[in-house]
């Protein structure tokens, strides 16, 4: 009498731009900002400096896609850089001076990087430790062991195939690693919105309290994102890895800022619950098109560091004023 | 008599179309305690909010000492001696009762916190109100009675003319409430105006001298003599016959669905409580603040962990270790708290139907259409007022809680338990819940409903389970229950 079948269907849907609300604002500013730039330089606005971007915002959009799930479920994940720099110097370490297969290297490197998240996800769940000084525990830690592993120095020359993973272009359009990054996205994009699994972090983000409640298992779920966040934070590093044909345990430092800032240009909420992958990944074109654009322009690195920020604070505040209103 | 200190005239205050005050007019003397009275959601928190400034009347005039007030924040009107305690403790723990006192004013000297002063200005507040004991301490481990003082101490502090007290009594004991009349009246000897608010007739009697009646945002009646009977101002209170708003119950089935065996929380918070839930039967919980009814629901939902006694559904032993365990054993809880527990206020109401079936999806993908066409469903039959696609937050109370109720209904479940279903629900949509409980037990649902609100325990159940300071004071019958026989079990 009351039970509902979850799977009957009606009519279909009418409200197309209901789909992108939240992101709205921050894509608007990254087509003003492509506008500009086509506008103010000569350079900008070619295939070649499209897919040179894309390149560019491989790392950090890998990086970012981690980071929007940790902060949906309302966490924050510290140690991103360096557990980029550890997967680095992991799968360095394995190839060439253990020896052993590339894919072998990869794969330790991974599971490496997917520990250090479990270990955060535990310090979270079992030990209520904040999850800001969980990380930042382990941003400490992963970047000391980094630099433990060849006593902080660099490795260099990988296979040739592994270095053109991020030059060769197929089909003359995309490397392997972009294509890695969109497909990171897509998957993560689809999970977030149409899996239960994806819903439940909209839930544990929203009230963690009300999530238990309602009987989905809160502490799992927490621990599972940050092993995601981890492990593609250690992916970026191979594809790092790929892009600079070394490994060094420096690499990645203050990434963690980066993808910080591009998950909350993209819209989603520090306090969680509210945002998603649509929005972060226009966060992420946001800070690629503007390093790439002020190059063109010949905008000193130093400057370029302040105009990001002065983006951020535009597009979180202009954001909330927005919200305010309605 | 001389001129109020005080005057409203014609407040009204609508949120959207909904109207929570009507057109009302009060006057406030020095020296006078004026009892503000009401069921939940006659208006008192707004009117008071008004009056300390924390929210703008939408028409009507207010005059402080002579002078037209209008405050725009509670700083304005605490500036002008306007002081509202809330019924939630905004004291800071950590820090010390002086600090706590003087917070945001410290007593400065040649630009730094002049400690010495702050601390003896405190200890002088303190002693006015005859508290014993040292302002340099933390208030964090104060009882609530002592930390009720500080609050008051707080407001003398700042020169309060007009006191407005909401429900300070709530969690305290006898004598710490005789402690805090006395201090009340201390005040009204020295002139300070107070504005009483709470549910507690006999402490009402006891303290004002004056009591007003609010219903449905309207100021319905005054009483000027504090001895008018208990049952005349309840009237009042209420206004309708109560028989009209509860649907008749159906007669319960033989075969019991729920068992609860010396049930034992882990923290003490109720102990050996054993009692039965048969099929289409309603359980109503009564009992006093801090009696273990909540503590006790959220136990046999797998919220919190007990130490002893058993839990039994269909004569099978469960050990229920999460609220998912509960669910999946078919015993949902409609939690006390609706904003906080119940739902993602900042959500849609479709995602919060959703999240409590995320499990029923099991491995499918969920398309924006079936998450629509289920909000639909569940929206449509249980009569929310509402779209799937609107924010939580956008709902009345009444709504709200249907929402709440509907997330767990579409599972078919055996047990439902309802923590105060209808607290902060405006009296017209609280019939619309009576209604779906009624229905639960019509379809053989075991129903458990906890309840402050006496009237609605006795409404609403076939049997009441009474609890009074975490032990089982009795379990009466429909014919044998009336608000006397579970108030006295309630506060043995």
């Amino acid at each position: 009498m009351f039970a509902l079948d979850i799977k009957e269907q009606g009519r279909p849907s009418r409200n197309v731009l209901a789909r992108f609300s939240g992101a709205t604002g921050p894509l608007i500013g990254l087509l003003a900002l492509c506008v500009f730039l086509s506008l103010g330089t000569d350079t900008f606005l070619s295939v070649r400096n499209g897919l040179n971007i894309l390149d560019q915002i491989t790392v950090l959009g890998i990086m970012s896609v981690g980071m929007t799930f940790v902060i949906l479920i309302g966490g924050i994940d510290l140690s991103v850089g360096s557990v980029l720099a550890l997967s680095m110097m992991i799968m360095g370490w394995t190839a060439n001076i253990a020896g052993l297969p590339m894919g072998i290297a990869i794969l330790s490197a991974l599971v490496a990087s997917a520990f250090c998240g479990l270990i955060v996800g535990l310090l979270v769940t079992s030990f209520r430790v904040p999850a800001f000084i969980a990380t930042l525990a382990m941003m400490s830690a992963a970047r000391g062991v980094a630099n433990m592993i060849t006593d902080g120095q660099q490795i260099v020359g990988f296979p040739d195939w592994f270095m053109m993973l991020a030059i060769d272009r197929h089909f003359g359009v995309l490397t392997a690693t972009v294509f890695l990054m969109l497909a990171v996205v897509l998957i993560a994009w689809l999970f977030l919105k149409y899996r239960p699994e994806g819903r439940m972090l909209y839930a544990v983000g929203g009230n963690p309290e009300v999530a238990r409640l309602a009987g989905i298992n809160v502490p799992f779920v927490t621990i599972g994102v940050y092993i995601v966040c981890a492990l593609l934070a250690g992916l970026a590093g191979i594809v790092l890895a790929a892009r600079l044909d070394s490994v060094q345990p420096s690499s990645g430092f203050g990434y963690e800022l980066d993808t910080i800032a591009a998950v909350v240009i993209g819209g989603t909420s520090l306090s969680g619950g509210a945002g998603g992958i649509g929005g972060t990944l226009i966060g992420v074109l946001i800070i690629g098109v503007l390093r790439n654009g002020l190059n063109l322009l010949n905008v000193s690195p130093f400057l370029q560091q302040v105009i990001i920020g002065v983006v951020i604070v535009l597009a979180v505040g202009v954001e909330t004023l927005r919200r305010k209103r309605v | 008599m001389t001129d109020p200190v005080l005057s409203l005239r014609g407040i009204s205050k609508r949120y959207g179309p909904l109207q929570v005050l009507k057109n009302v007019s009060l006057d406030v003397y020095a020296g006078e305690v004026v009892a503000l009275l009401g069921e939940n959601g006659a208006g008192k928190s707004t009117l008071s909010g008004i009056i300390a400034g924390s929210r703008a009347p939408s028409e009507g005039t207010m005059t402080w000492l002579g002078q037209s007030y209008a405050p725009a924040s509670p700083r304005e009107a605490i500036d002008k001696g306007v002081v509202l305690i809330h019924q939630e403790l905004q004291l800071l723990p950590e820090l010390s009762i002086a600090e706590n006192v003087f917070l945001g004013r410290w007593p400065t000297k040649n630009g730094v916190v002049d400690r010495d002063q702050m601390v003896r200005r405190a200890q002088g507040q303190l002693s006015r109100l005859n508290l014993h004991i040292p302002a340099t301490r933390k208030v964090a481990g104060l009882s609530t009675a002592n930390q009720q003082l500080v609050e008051i101490a707080k407001a003398l502090a700042l020169d309060a003319r007009l006191l407005i007290l909401d429900e300070p009594t709530a969690a305290l004991g006898g004598a710490e409430t005789e402690a805090l009349f006395d201090q009340v009246r201390k005040l009204r000897a020295e002139g300070v105006g107070v504005i009483y608010i709470s549910h507690r007739m006999e402490e009402i009697k006891q303290i004002t001298d004056r009591i007003v009646v609010l219903r449905d945002g309207e100021r319905v009646q005054e009483f000027a003599d504090s001895a008018t009977p208990v049952r005349t101002i309840v009237e009042s209170m209420v206004g309708r016959s109560l028989d009209r708003m509860f649907p008749p119950l159906p007669e319960p089935q033989e075969r019991s669905v729920l068992e609860v065996d010396g049930l034992t929380a882990a923290d003490g918070s109720f102990r050996n409580v054993t009692f039965h839930v048969g099929a289409g039967e309603i359980l109503g919980i009564a009992g006093l603040v801090g009696a273990g009814r909540t503590e006790l629901v959220r136990a046999i939902a797998g919220a919190d962990p007990i130490s002893a006694g058993k839990i039994r559904l269909d004569g099978k032993d469960l050990s229920l270790r999460s609220p998912a365990d509960a669910i999946t054993q078919g015993i949902v809880m409609v939690p006390e708290d609706r904003k906080d527990q119940g739902l993602v206020v900042s959500h849609r109401i479709g995602e919060n139907l959703v999240y409590a079936n995320l499990d029923r999806f099991g491995g499918h993908w969920i398309t924006p259409r079936m998450k629509r066409d289920f909000a639909d469903r569940a929206i449509s039959k249980f009569g929310v007022k509402g779209r799937g696609d609107q924010l939580a937050s956008d709902l009345s109370g009444g709504n709200q809680q249907k929402v709440v109720i509907a997330k767990w209904l579409t599972r078919d479940p055996k047990v439902v338990v309802l923590d105060e279903p209808t607290r902060g629900i405006d009296v017209g949509a609280r019939a619309g819940i009576y209604e779906i409980i009624v229905n639960l037990a019509r379809r053989g649902v075991a129903v458990i409903v906890v309840s402050s609100d006496l009237e609605e325990v006795l409404g609403v159940s076939n049997r009441i389970l009474v609890l009074a300071q975490g032990k089982q004071a009795g379990i009466l019958n429909r014919d044998q229950a009336n608000d006397v026989s579970v108030m006295e079990l309630a506060t043995i």
